[in-house]
């Protein structure tokens, strides 16, 4: 008995559908193998770390704010996958983004109006684009690739956010500790809902929805999308790869940059040395999870969002490593990409060694 | 015209000629089917030790399918295969290779990050001591005229020695029967003369050589029997020493078939609309083919017909027609106007309309809905289908059903995605979807190629009527029968150089088939 994939005449909607549910599915079915064999109780564990956080308000609210990055950088990373262009450096973006972002509160404290806050924002997301046009800039123009550059070029900005905030950025008043200043409250995003959620989470679901909307029906959306699957019949319409090359970076970027102006203004109120769990990476799994699809996005990030919390939920209660997060995130995109398999190739389960065709091709 | 039809008595003189010679391999009613399409028809073939064998055909007529069943990477659907007289079953190549079957390919398969040793080590199976290998391949590369320096890295090297480094791993083998795939396509003469010298010297050792290609002229030179391919079937097998490359050329086109003049009435013939002046490109890729001071003049009401063995430059012309590979702006004129420069979508608001040779891929993107497929080409062409920035998929669907009923393209449900249908009903949308804008100027690359009977005469039938209603087309082909049904005027592309249009009725097929072999170059170098 052997297992063939057979290929599919058309791209299978059902399939498109199942195959993220499938993918969390196995990834629960394997997580529980995981804390089995680490001697914990399978279902209490999954219960813990995917269902109670959702039972409290608090910690429901922690995971809207989790979720809000992933879901702003995994929608740019969403429009460069689509498009051929594998950014891997939306952490790096993010980074930079929020070092832009923060010119404004750290070097002119004493500018707090109306405008402190948009330009801000402004700020972060041409930090961020900018941050994402060096390696799409090195591809266009040297044939570079861009998985390699992107990654390396979030270890630089690491570096270059700790260098400013244990030197010439960190807070003359803030005995010695590497962190700037506390931003002003023109500086900070103001909470919405009477709780302790920012308005990044209302302004990144708009995004979302633009973006959504975008894709599917204009011819930018569908550039992109024919660009992604056939760029030789994208030359044909008359599309440009280089320009779709540096539009789809210069977007990702800005909108990881401006995540991360938004996580700094609202969440942590002043630049630290490190400012984010893995966002920029996460929001890889959170992009392929949701399809490339804005509203998909929306799910994977909360969903993502969830093994965050949930993996401090399962420390906490159960003395379970927190890493265990990271693990679930891997298994997760490894299952994803996996069952993707299953919208164009059908699974068939034959008696007798098959005929060597053009499978043994040289 | 040349006499050229199959005639079972030739076919067995030749056979008795060769009946001194120790027959190698014996293929027998080898039968290869491809969906809807038969690529290789009941093919008998009989290749002798000490042979250089020429297998001929034009694309398409399955010489690839033919030699792949040999090298074991395809399955024979029916026929039988005998290797010195015992019937064998070639699973994949490294059985092939086992037997005494090496291939070399017209695209190399060389890492170019590492040296000639390590390359040539990748392949074979016991690669044993590098050093000792080094020096064998010093040794043999030597010997055979084809010295090579082991330590070489592959991406310092030039084509033709890439191609002694394929050549001697096959060697390393200890073939008894090599298949080389148009090796000469890539190489220049003096290197090519290199590679006559060593396949002579490899036949007179023994060794057979099945010899795939299309420049006739060399086949004359060095092969001792030549076999013809058309459609799938063996047509005619002659001895190319005793031929001349034009009736290699009318032997591999067919020239018994009856050809069918392309229109009753004269043409009205109208102003120029397209005009290539001294058109000329580098090659992009060592593979691809440069264009050298082409000039054409192409007017409304006619059909001109560009007809070339594969390779010669018209996947490059048609680029540069279309404005998919920017040139100066004065090579390329669209209704007087100089636009080498402008890109593809400012030349369709021209109303210009083009169809590429690969339909899957370029012409349509193949995981995308047919409707989605004609805003690919017509998003910019005052088809409505775009406004604000926004695409209409009502009105976008719409034409689908329009092109659909127009052109009979069948489908086993509505708007399919384009890899979903078969070849000639995707031929039939492609071509549709251009002639639904009753475009002023036409440009098609091969218009029927791979396409079924029925559908061909549609397509024919379609590219005169547009002709005859005042357009100008443009029409690149390798099927000298289509060419000749369609076209008022014909010119020939060689090696990037193409011959002066002529008006169709003079021209002979013998006429073309010299232009093909080298004749075109000849004219355009004069020039």
């Amino acid at each position: 008995m052997r297992i063939e994939l057979v290929k599919r005449k058309e791209h299978s909607q059902a399939m498109a559908l199942l195959s993220p549910l499938i993918a969390v599915a196995l990834t629960a079915l394997a997580a529980a193998i995981i804390f089995l064999i680490s001697g914990h109780n399978p279902l209490e564990a999954l219960y813990k770390f995917f269902i109670e956080p959702l039972t409290q308000q608090w910690s429901l609210e922690a995971t809207i704010d989790k979720a809000t990055p992933l879901i702003l950088i995994g929608c740019g990373l969403a429009v460069c996958y689509l498009s051929n262009n594998w950014n891997i450096g939306a952490e790096g973006q993010f980074v930079v983004g929020a070092i832009f972002g923060s010119v404004l509160p750290v070097l002119f404290p004493s500018f707090e109006n109306v405008a402190t806050l948009p330009l801000m924002l402004l700020f972060g997301a041409i930090g961020g684009a900018l941050w994402a046009l060096i390696p799409a800039l090195l591809k266009t123009r040297f044939n570079t690739n861009e998985i390699l550059t992107s990654l390396m070029l979030v270890y630089v900005a690491g570096l270059l956010l700790d260098y400013l905030v244990r030197g010439p950025w960190r807070d003359p008043g803030g005995y010695n500790f590497p962190e700037s200043r506390i931003f002003s409250d023109a500086a900070t995003l103001p909470e919405v809902f009477g709780g302790t959620m920012s308005l990044s989470a209302p302004i990144t679901i708009v995004v979302a929805v633009v973006l959504a909307v975008v894709l599917a029906k204009t011819l930018k959306g569908f550039e992109i999308r024919v660009m992604g699957e056939s760029p030789r019949a994208g030359s044909f319409a008359g599309f440009s790869a280089k320009g779709l090359t540096i539009f789809s970076f210069a977007l990702a970027g800005a909108l990881a940059g401006l995540a991360g102006t938004m996580e700094v203004s609202g969440a942590l109120n002043q630049l630290l040395p490190s400012i984010s769990p893995g966002y920029g990476f996460t929001a890889i799994i959170v992009a392929f999870l949701g399809r490339l699809n804005p509203i998909g996005i929306i799910i994977a990030g909360f969903v993502l969002a969830l093994s965050y919390i949930g993996g401090e939920g399962v420390q906490s209660a159960m003395g379970v490593s927190n890493e265990i997060a990271s693990v679930i995130q891997g298994l997760l995109l490894f299952f994803v990409l996996a069952c993707d398999t299953l919208i164009l190739y059908r699974i068939r389960i034959t008696g007798q060694r098959a005929s060597t065709g053009e499978a043994s091709h040289v | 015209m040349a006499e050229t039809t199959l005639s079972e008595v030739e076919n067995k003189t030749v056979r008795v000629d060769r009946a001194d010679k120790e027959t190698l391999l014996d293929a027998q009613g080898l039968t290869k089917r491809f969906g809807d399409i038969l690529a290789n028809d009941r093919v008998d073939l009989v290749i002798n030790k000490g042979e250089i064998h020429a297998l001929l055909g034009e694309n398409g007529a399955g010489k690839s399918t033919l030699v792949k069943m040999f090298y074991g990477s395809l399955d024979p659907d029916g026929g039988e295969i005998f290797w010195e007289g015992r019937k064998v079953s070639i699973g994949n190549p490294a059985a092939a290779r086992e037997l005494g079957i090496g291939m070399v390919f017209q695209h190399f398969s060389l890492f170019e990050a590492l040296n000639v040793v390590e390359n040539i080590a990748l392949a074979l199976p016991n690669p044993g001591n590098m050093s000792e290998l080094a020096s064998r391949i010093e040794t043999v590369s030597r010997d055979y005229g084809l010295p090579l320096n082991p330590d070489d890295i592959v991406a310092d090297l030039p084509v033709g020695i890439r191609q002694r480094i394929e050549i001697v791993r096959c060697l390393l083998q200890e073939p008894q029967l090599i298949i080389m795939d148009e090796p000469t396509s890539v190489l220049t003469p003096q290197e090519a003369d290199q590679l006559f010298q060593t396949l002579q010297r490899l036949a007179e050792e023994g060794c057979a050589v099945l010899y795939i290609s299309h420049r006739l002229e060399e086949v004359k030179r060095i092969c001792h029997h030549a076999t013809i391919l058309r459609h799938g079937q063996v047509v005619r097998e002659c001895d190319p020493t005793l031929e001349t490359p034009a009736s290699l050329a009318s032997m591999m086109v067919g020239a018994d078939v009856a050809s069918v003049s392309a229109g009753d009435q004269a043409p009205d013939i109208g102003e120029t609309r397209l005009t290539l002046q001294e058109l000329s490109a580098k090659a992009a890729t060592p593979f691809s083919t440069a264009l050298n001071g082409i000039s054409l003049e192409l007017r409304a009401g006619e059909v001109v017909a560009i007809a070339g063995v594969a390779g010669n430059g018209q996947g490059e012309l048609f680029d540069a027609i279309s404005g998919e590979m920017p040139v100066a702006p004065a090579m390329v004129h669209l209704d007087g106007k100089p636009c080498g420069n402008k890109n593809i979508t400012w030349r369709r608001k021209q109303n210009a309309a083009f169809v590429p040779e690969e339909r899957l891929g370029h012409g349509a993107v193949p995981g995308m809905k047919l409707s989605q497929n004609i805003v690919l080409t017509r998003h910019s062409t005052g088809d409505g289908l775009v406004g604000g920035g926004f695409v209409s998929n009502a009105k976008a669907a719409d034409l689908e059903k329009r092109i659909k009923q127009a052109y009979d393209v069948r489908m086993s449900h509505d708007d399919p995605e384009a890899r979903s249908l078969s070849g000639g009903n995707l031929q039939k949308f492609v071509v549709g979807r251009e002639l639904d804008r009753k475009p002023g100027i036409l440009v098609v690359n091969q218009p029927t190629w791979g396409v079924d009977a029925g559908a061909a005469a549609l397509i024919r039938q379609a590219l005169i009527d547009l002709a005859r209603s005042g357009s100008a087309v443009l029409v690149i082909s390798q099927d000298l029968d289509e060419i000749f049904e369609i076209a008022d005027k014909v010119a020939v592309i060689s090696r990037g150089y193409l011959s002066a249009a002529e008006p169709a009725a003079e021209m002979t097929r013998e006429r073309v088939g010299l232009l093909m072999a080298g004749g075109a170059e000849a004219q355009g170098e004069v020039a």
